[in-house]
């Protein structure tokens, strides 16, 4: 019997979009958070936030080095900085800054990378980020949250800003799949389990967490019964949630944009081993880089989409019998 | 800890160089490492801002409108440490713990460590962006507070130094003073043979900033320089401080291998011979 499932999964504003609403949000509930921007703030929607404020909004110009040890220096000194640009240029460009003046003296900085991911499409590999989520996960103290949709994105800005420490936020260009109701929680730590299931658990984040449901939708009637696991908090990251999955289901398939080799995958695997080891299969970007394309196109290619996680799901229940 | 006394005497703030002198001799001699160098270079200037220049208090640290100071090029942290124990921030009894296991005193500027210090640095190039960025909070919080950020020549070389000296004209940050320990010598030897700076002065000039270029040893010279900074609006300051590294110590000035090297026990003593 297919599960009817909650979710319509209708197109909503992309998580960038939803980053700037909520920064305005955040604004207006506190005078200390101010907004560093790099050239891109019509881009990353921090443009909502700079008329809103326009004195407590930074342009920095193409320099995000710089942008990153401003924000620091502001934040050392008791602002609430969130600095922001495409997701490859703050955390690849600004990572010796994230690491010195960040990480290291755990200055409470914010850090919010949009156009993550291959579904940038058009412009290319060189915008593309598919190494943030692990560059960031490199810097000790730094929490890593990778949320999904509007509503998802709107939580976790208003929890970073309450939150003392570092913090890295991944947002993507593309439109995004509406998949939580308003009021739903988003705890640094935390996940949600979108869907029940049994045989196999697929753990996705952002764009593949849509994709994860339709892929439980079609296994569903194919009478395979998945669990979806949305791990929006990459760092620290649910280790409980991880061992249930691995101990209920015996299978786990990470779906991630984002290179295998060293997302969330590698990650979730780690915890499984240290808690109760299962087989377990990875979608992600596959050791390259992608090409121009509609975004479409490239996540087809690439293989990010919920046909790619049913082939992941049926390969490790194969293993498993 | 006792409370510091300020003064702007400056044959007062000459004595004081001359203990935080020997307090960098003896700390890294007792280490084994560091660099004695580019910490003696610094020493007026460093002096002179904790002991006449700086607004700040060592029984309130985290004091709101505190003038801040920020040592870029913090392997000289050596000048850093000895000038905040003799302001009463930390313990001058400890000094020679310097570099070693569960020391205050790490081998560069660690806040974990003193959160009296206002940056962790060592990577060098990215002190003078954060010093902006705190020199403008204190403009957006309305406070008179002003920062101070000591970079190295050497460290003038890194891409970040101008970019961040492009930001701070652009923005207007006149709560800042850039301070340059120029003192031509770099690790793998002289500034002009690795990768000169010439012009330097018109380098920061052409960048929008007002330009002050001194002799960094000569206290009167210093303390003047930082009121023509304080009284420049609109645009923010770089001081040239020329200076020779490893001043004060006649076989130590001037020469490379004092970058980053320890004197012996005897190098120390003859060091300390001439610090009296």
């Amino acid at each position: 019997m297919p599960v009817s499932t909650k979710y319509e999964l209708k197109l909503g504003p992309a998580t960038r979009e939803a980053f700037g609403k909520a920064l305005v949000e955040l604004g207006h509930k506190n005078p200390d958070v101010v907004v560093c921007d790099a050239d891109l703030s019509k881009s990353t929607y921090t443009a909502f936030f700079a008329k809103e404020f326009p004195a407590r909004f930074i342009q920095c110009g193409i320099a995000e080095a710089n942008m990153v040890a401003i924000g620091s220096g502001l934040s050392a000194a008791g602002k609430i900085a969130f600095v922001s640009s495409f997701s490859a240029f703050v955390i690849n460009k600004g990572f010796e800054q994230l690491r010195v003046t960040a990480a290291y003296p755990n200055v409470n900085l914010k850090v919010v990378g949009t156009h993550s991911g291959i579904s940038i499409g058009e412009d290319g590999p060189s915008q593309m980020s598919i190494e943030d989520m692990s560059l960031a996960c490199n810097l000790p103290g730094f929490t890593v949250l990778a949320p999904c949709d509007e509503v998802s994105m709107k939580a976790v800005i208003h929890v970073a800003g309450e939150h003392f420490g570092p913090v890295f936020v991944r947002a993507g260009r593309v439109k995004a799949a509406t998949v939580y109701t308003p009021g739903t929680e988003f705890p640094i730590g935390g996940s949600h389990e979108l869907l029940s299931g049994t045989d196999v658990a697929i753990l996705a984040n952002g764009l593949l967490v849509a994709e994860a449901i339709r892929a439980a939708e079609t296994l569903d009637a194919e009478g395979i019964s998945a669990r979806v696991i949305d791990i929006y908090s990459v760092k620290p990251i649910d280790r409980a949630a991880i061992e249930r999955a691995s101990k209920e289901c015996g299978a786990i398939v990470v779906a991630e944009e984002h290179l295998k080799d060293t997302g969330i995958g590698t990650r979730v695997a780690q915890v499984a081993a240290e808690t109760h080891p299962c087989l377990m299969e990875f979608v992600g970007v596959d050791n390259t880089y992608a090409e121009s394309g509609t975004p479409e196109a490239v996540i087809e290619k690439y293989g990010l989409l919920a046909k790619d996680i049913v082939i992941a799901v049926k390969k490790v229940l194969a293993r498993k019998r | 800890m006792n409370s510091m006394t300020k003064t702007s005497n400056p044959a007062e703030l000459a004595d004081i160089s001359k203990r935080v002198r020997r307090h960098i001799i003896e700390m890294i001699t007792a280490a084994k490492s560091g660099h004695p160098g580019g910490s003696l270079s610094a020493t007026e200037i460093v002096v002179s801002l904790f002991f006449d220049i700086m607004k700040h208090d060592p029984a309130n640290p985290k004091w709101s409108d505190r003038d801040r100071f920020i040592l870029g090029k913090g392997h000289a942290c050596p000048v850093l440490y000895s000038v905040m124990a003799e302001c009463g921030y930390t313990p001058i009894d400890q000094l020679n713990t310097f570099r070693s296991l569960g020391s205050i005193y790490q081998g560069h500027p660690d806040v974990r460590f003193i959160p009296a210090l206002e940056a962790s640095t060592g990577s060098l190039g990215e002190g003078l962006s954060v010093g902006l960025g705190m020199a403008l909070a204190a403009k957006m919080n309305g406070s008179p507070a002003r920062t101070f950020v000591m970079i190295g020549d050497g460290e003038s070389q890194e891409g970040q130094i101008w970019e961040a000296a492009m930001f701070g004209a652009f923005h207007k940050v006149d709560n800042i003073v850039c301070i340059v320990d120029f003192n031509k010598i770099q690790l793998d030897g002289f500034v002009r043979d690795i990768l000169s700076l010439d012009p330097l002065i018109d380098k920061w000039k052409s960048f929008g900033w007002h330009v002050i270029d001194i002799n960094g040893h000569d206290i009167a010279a210093v303390q003047k320089a930082f009121h023509e900074a304080e009284n420049t609006k609109g645009i923010p300051t770089c001081i040239i401080a020329n200076t020779i590294k490893g001043k004060g110590v006649s076989f130590m000035e001037n020469n490379p291998k004092w970058h980053g090297t320890a004197p012996s026990k005897e190098e120390c003593e003859l060091a300390l011979k001439e610090l009296v």
